[in-house]
């Protein structure tokens, strides 16, 4: 079952064309990674999800329904550039925000003391936002965006402008409401998060879809038979006459194996030699790599 | 609707709760009973105390002169000018009036000597002067023989009665135009003041939504529409209270500053500044003519004039607050590109308000100012102060539908220009940009 499904969305501003015939869709209750370089059109797109702005054509579905505008309600979206109003006291501001999610008064302050509870800011809430600091103001925000529970979580660069610890704070959260079910779009340039947080993801560029997928297939996908071999002493002279060396360095060797020939090979040479293996590993591609060759391959 | 609820009442409680906002809605009111009591204290202030003048009235025309105004008038024409100035010196007078006999009857000026080593004040020279001249004008009016009931028939004060030709209804009279002024001034100065306040309160509120950034996320909740829409009802809202606010103090406080400072009105009257001629007027004749005022403002159709003032007044401000907010939209964090921008708004309302100041107070059923009492960017100010002045009917008809439709109108025509604007950053926009928003889809 989808969370969400695009078909064939376009959006244009003028003469240009930020979302070009995108179509992909994504499962319910993962961290769907949206990557792609600044300008690709995520913005945009994600634009089209929360329904700030109509796509000219093309239709997408939130949780089996056609999007309409009942959906809002059961998004929550945190834009890059954060925002809040600066003079309105945290408290207050929170509780609009979430009535403008649909929740009556009381639900919003039933959530509310939940998440001030759960991040440590209970003695906020008379606050001024501009009385708060930078990191501060990040908690409040990412509050705003979760407290009328969700059911799909739309993170545009959640990290950017974060010190560690609320990186970390926000990230365990993240995971946390992903656990409970919320199915998460989680967008950002910085290709190696993806990695360690979503298992689906799309990359798009200059307004389209260049690849989708479950993150462990498209590294399959794109592996190119790389092993890292790193032993104790040298490696005998006659090894490079065996396999193909990429690359030497202090890490150790990075070897390319012809398709169709594993790891295996490689390892049970070593050891009929009674060389020492200290660290092996298949080298598979980041996604900064996957993304660069496959813009290039479809240029 | 739920959320424009929301919208519009925060929009209005984060305002009406403001420091600013309180100070400024009492201050005024306070201001204006400190002004009057400033003006009532300086008018009523006595000019430096009693004088005492001797009065050497040379050829014994005047006859004892009553004290006034803290003027004392001594009679001393049995006494020598010299003998008067040692006087002066020991302080029994503060000085001397010398009053040269008249030449004869045709004499139409005299000149009167003040001996004292002190200046006299001004405004005291001037009660002397009054006084002595009624004295030399009963003096004449003997001495010639006249009979003063003959004199006082000579004047006849002529007043201009406006009648309608078929003598029906609506008995104007000749304060309808001096009345209509002042309401029609008062209404147009009050529309074109708020229209330019609250107008811009809405586009800084626009702007400031934008460059906070808090737009991106409201948007996620609410249609742009929505939000434009509870900003300009909302800050609306704050108009109409503080002006509401304003009108019940301020009315509290005229009644009040009489009872504060013990003052019959009247009195206010006669020690008010003797300029032209406001002391001449007697009680009876001011009083007249302030129920002739009355009765003319009783006579204006006030449920009518409150009536339309309203929708204009709504339609006026939703025309320009829609504006304002389209033109805050588009404007980036860079306050300076602002002038360029709000220029082609602020210029009707300004143009509107000259219009109606110069043309209209001349004739306000001139070409000119039926075109701008018509004209909906230009009507909200302009007809109200033609409504004064009994403007025929199809024309408040059809200036209060163009008004309402003109509003419609420019509220959605601001709407399609906010949502692109409102999230549109880092680049500078012109007015031709703005106009291609308009056709997105």
């Amino acid at each position: 079952m989808n969370i969400l499904r695009l078909e064939q969305v376009v959006k244009t501003y003028g003469s240009y064309r930020a979302v070009n015939d995108v179509t992909f869709d994504i499962p319910k209750g993962v961290v769907f990674g949206m990557l792609g370089p600044n300008g690709a059109g995520k913005t945009s797109l994600i634009r089209i999800i929360t329904s700030i702005t109509k796509a000219d054509s093309g239709r997408i579905w939130l949780d089996g329904e056609p999007l309409n505008s009942q959906h809002p309600e059961q998004i929550g979206y945190m834009p890059e550039e954060r925002g809040l109003y600066k003079k309105m006291k945290v408290g207050e501001q929170l509780t609009y925000l979430a009535r403008l999610k649909g929740l009556t008064a009381a639900q919003a302050r039933e959530s509310l003391s939940y998440w001030f509870k759960r991040l440590d800011i209970v003695d906020w809430w008379e606050k001024k936002v501009d009385e708060l600091s930078k990191g501060m103001q990040q908690k409040v925000q990412f509050v705003a965006t979760v407290l009328h529970k969700p059911k799909l979580l739309i993170l545009d660069e959640p990290f950017s402008g974060l010190d560690p610890i609320n990186a970390q704070l926000i990230e365990s959260e993240i995971r946390e409401l992903a656990r409970q079910g919320t199915s998460i779009i989680f967008s950002t340039h910085r290709m190696e998060q993806v990695e360690e947080m979503c298992r689906h993801v799309v990359l798009i560029n200059k307004g389209q879809n260049v690849l989708e997928g479950e993150v462990k297939n498209i590294k399959a996908e794109f592996k190119q038979n790389h092993f890292l071999l790193d032993v104790d002493g040298e490696l005998p002279a006659d090894f490079a006459e065996h396999f193909a060396v990429v690359s030497r360095d202090e890490m150790g060797t990075v070897v390319h194996l012809p398709s169709g020939h594993g790891g295996n090979e490689l390892l049970s040479w070593c050891i009929d030699r009674k060389i020492t293996v200290r660290h092996f590993e298949e080298l598979l591609p980041t996604f900064n790599e996957i993304f660069i060759r496959r813009v290039q391959e479809t240029q | 609707m739920q959320n424009l609820k929301l919208i519009v009442w925060r929009e209005f409680i984060t305002r009406v709760r403001k420091r600013s906002f309180i100070l400024g809605t009492l201050l005024a009111p306070l201001g204006l009973l400190v002004y009057f009591l400033v003006i009532i204290g300086l008018s009523s202030y006595s000019g430096g105390g009693e004088l005492k003048v001797a009065v050497l009235d040379e050829a014994d025309m005047l006859g004892p002169i009553p004290d006034d105004k803290g003027v004392h008038y001594i009679p001393a024409a049995d006494r020598s000018l010299d003998e008067l100035k040692k006087a002066v010196e020991d302080g029994t007078y503060n000085g001397i009036l010398r009053i040269p006999a008249l030449g004869n009857m045709q004499q139409k000026n005299l000149t009167v000597f003040y001996y004292s080593d002190k200046k006299l004040p001004p405004e005291k020279s001037e009660f002397i002067e009054d006084r002595i001249e009624e004295k030399l004008r009963d003096f004449k009016i003997d001495s010639l023989g006249i009979d003063r009931r003959n004199l006082d028939v000579l004047d006849t004060k002529v007043a201009i009665d406006p009648e309608k030709l078929d003598g029906s209804e609506d008995d104007q009279s000749q304060y309808t135009a001096a009345v209509g002024l002042a309401i029609g001034g008062i209404m147009a100065f009050v529309m074109f003041f708020m229209v330019l306040m609250y107008g811009q309160m809405v586009m800084r509120s626009v702007m400031e939504e934008k460059t906070n950034r808090i737009v991106e996320v409201m948007m996620s909740s609410v249609k742009p529409f929505e939000l434009m829409l509870g900003k300009i009802l909302g800050v609306g809202a704050v108009g109409l209270t503080q002006v509401l606010s304003w009108t019940v103090l301020s009315t509290l406080v005229t009644l009040l500053v009489p009872m504060i400072m013990d003052i019959d009105p009247q009195q206010l009257q006669q020690s008010a500044p003797a300029g032209a001629g406001a002391a001449q007027i007697n009680p009876e004749e001011a009083q007249a003519e302030g129920l002739r005022i009355f009765a003319e403002l009783s006579k204006q159709n006030w449920g009518l004039i409150a009536f339309a003032f309203t929708i204009f007044f709504l339609g006026g401000y939703f025309i320009y607050s829609s504006l304002f907010a389209a033109i805050g939209s588009a404007m980036s964090d860079d306050m300076g590109e602002g002038q360029a921008l709000t220029l082609p708004v602020t210029l009707p309302i300004v143009l509107a308000f000259y219009i109606t100041a110069f043309a209209g107070i001349r004739n306000p059923d001139s070409g000119l100012m039926v075109f701008t009492s018509l004209f909906p960017l230009f009507s909200p100010i302009a007809m109200p102060f033609r409504m004064a002045f009994d403007p025929p009917w199809w024309q408040v008809a059809l200036s209060l539908v163009l008004v309402v439709a003109a509003a419609v109108f420019f509220v959605w025509l601001a709407g399609r220009i906010y949502r692109v604007g409102i999230l549109m950053y880092g680049k500078k926009v012109t007015l031709r940009e703005i106009g291609k928003w308009m056709l997105w889809k």
